[in-house]
């Protein structure tokens, strides 16, 4: 990404703010504000960027959007056929000069409005990456692997659910904040994770979302400074994202955490993450995000796989256990309980899973087991199991990374 | 997550379906194409032509030979494809279940595989 690619980027939920307070329309000036980053892009390399540039976008926006706003009154007359409906002037009484609301900040108020529980999840995020991190539909559709069309849809439709849910520019009240801040950060992680996921050379657009994650992330820290969650998922991202050189080979399969050459991890991510981490435990309420980066701060400081601090990331994993009920967690404790103790303590915590529904065909149930029987010595099960998981996955790295672990287990 | 759905029919079914309901399924199908593209669901749908002008190719040996005829020795033939995003499989059933097809024949859904990966 360009300097001149991230000023627009930053400069996005500030103008489309602008826009929503002084005009409403949310749906209409989000539009607005992607054709005025559009001019930008095309004017300024030619003529130079502006000496302000926000206000630049906000005029060249909001004359974008009293246009969209008079086209969408005059067809709303003419479907109507009512003369008497007074065309809506009060959009246009201010004309199109109207100012930068100054250190007013509403980037917040507009991810809670992206990340409205009115929506799915693949819709919050395109949404959140078009109107909060101004990326187009083309760069989202790409990143997403679908046409255009279709993400221009999902798009359009978001915004209509907005609207029919009669949300408002606002923040929500007291009451609800907590769990809409919480589907603002899932949002935001679910980007990094599309990201993170893809694997490296083959698929560059995708990789890019986790630099998108991380900006956002940082966006809302300076926000909320105080809180621990925010801290901890960016946190959680800066020290995953770090593994990232070492994460896939030349070939882009996919290098298990153990066999990682830990030289080419990047230090400054590690030390940044460790940092945050560090002060969100020790002076806010404990989240799930917070130890969760506590858990990736414990890797990404050994020096050697065998250096890892195995007892401390069980416990970690126990803490995590009593405040989130998710089988990836236990998933994720049986193999720390299998390096620190050994895999048969490791087995018997698979049991209850297997019964669990929302682990019902998972692939990774069946890789753990395979790892943890591999340990044991029973190479014949985990064959079996390494075989089976292949099969359930999704995932073409993961698919060719479980094969090749059965195949080192000799033919079957 | 991308699903595939595959529609099957056979000669037999088709052929049994009177002009109401020949229409009907038309119109179903533009429904539902419809719906999914409004809500940027739909990647790529499209019906496939008769199993009578299918050619079959394979290669042995380096040589391609070509025959006349769906691969599968079945009754069934694949008649379309709907390729959607869904947020899990059970939303992609719900949309195979409302393709009348899926009332004559069946309808497969099948988990497309992707690229990305997490390191183990």
């Amino acid at each position: 990404m360009s300097g001149f690619e991230l000023l627009l980027r930053e400069e996005t939920p500030q103008v489309l703010s602008a826009l929503v307070r002084h005009y409403g329309h949310f749906d209409l000036a989000e539009e607005a504000v992607q054709e005025a980053l559009l001019a930008a892009a095309q004017q300024w390399p030619e003529e130079g960027v502006p000496d302000n540039p926000r206000g630049w976008l906000i005029r060249v926006g909001s004359r974008r959007l009293t246009d969209l706003l008079r086209s969408e009154s005059a067809r709303r007359k003419r479907e109507e056929n009512a003369a008497s409906l007074a065309a809506p002037e009060e959009f246009f009484a201010a004309g199109p000069e109207i100012d930068d609301p100054g250190g007013q900040d509403d980037t917040l108020t507009l991810l809670f409005l992206c990340c409205h529980p009115a929506l799915s999840a693949a819709s919050q995020i395109a949404l959140t990456l078009r109107a909060v991190g101004g990326l187009t539909t083309a760069q989202i559709a790409a990143a997403f692997l679908v046409p255009e069309s279709t993400m221009a849809q999902r798009i359009s439709r978001a915004k209509r659910s907005i609207k029919q849910a009669g949300s408002s520019f606002e923040m929500p009240p007291e009451a609800e904040r907590d769990a809409r801040m919480g589907a603002v950060l899932h949002v935001l992680y679910l980007i990094f994770n599309e990201g993170y996921t893809a694997s490296s050379g083959t698929d560059l657009h995708s990789a890019e979302l986790t630099t998108e994650a991380i900006r956002l992330v940082r966006g809302v820290r300076r926000l909320l400074p105080d809180d621990g969650e925010v801290a901890g998922l960016l946190a959680l991202m800066l020290l995953t994202d770090a593994r990232r050189p070492a994460r896939t080979d030349a070939d882009g399969g996919l290098v298990p955490l153990a066999e990682q050459d830990r030289s080419r991890w990047n230090k400054a991510a590690i030390e940044e993450g460790e940092a945050l981490v560090t002060d969100a435990l020790s002076r806010t309420q404990l989240g799930p995000y917070q130890v969760q980066a506590a858990i990736a701060a414990v890797h990404a400081t050994a020096e050697r796989a065998e250096d890892t601090d195995w007892p401390q990331i069980v416990a970690l994993y126990q803490v995590l256990e009593q405040i989130s009920d998710n089988p990836m967690v236990r998933l994720n404790h049986a193999v720390a309980v299998s390096m620190a103790t050994g895999p048969k303590e490791a087995l018997e915590l698979l049991e209850p899973l297997d019964s669990d529904h929302r682990m019902t065909d998972h692939h990774r149930l069946e890789a753990v087991r395979a790892h943890l029987l591999e340990m044991s010595g029973d190479l014949d099960g985990a064959r079996e199991s390494y075989l089976l998981a292949a099969r359930r996955t999704t995932s073409i790295p993961e698919r060719n990374y479980l094969r090749s672990k059965a195949d080192r287990l000799g033919p079957s | 997550m991308k699903y595939m759905l595959l529609i099957y029919s056979n000669p037999e079914s088709w052929a049994g379906l009177s002009a109401e309901q020949r229409e009907a399924l038309g119109r179903s199908h533009e429904e539902l194409s419809r719906e999914l593209t409004e809500q940027g669901l739909l990647v790529s749908s499209a019906g496939l032509a008769d199993p009578i002008t299918t050619r079959t190719v394979s290669v042995r040996d380096d040589v391609p030979t070509t025959t006349d005829g769906p691969y599968a020795e079945a009754k069934e033939h694949l008649a379309g494809f709907y390729l959607v995003e869904c947020e899990n499989i059970d939303q992609a059933i719900d949309y195979a279940a409302r393709m009348p097809d899926a009332k004559y024949v069946a309808v497969e859904v099948r988990p497309v595989m992707d690229s990305s990966g997490l390191e183990m």
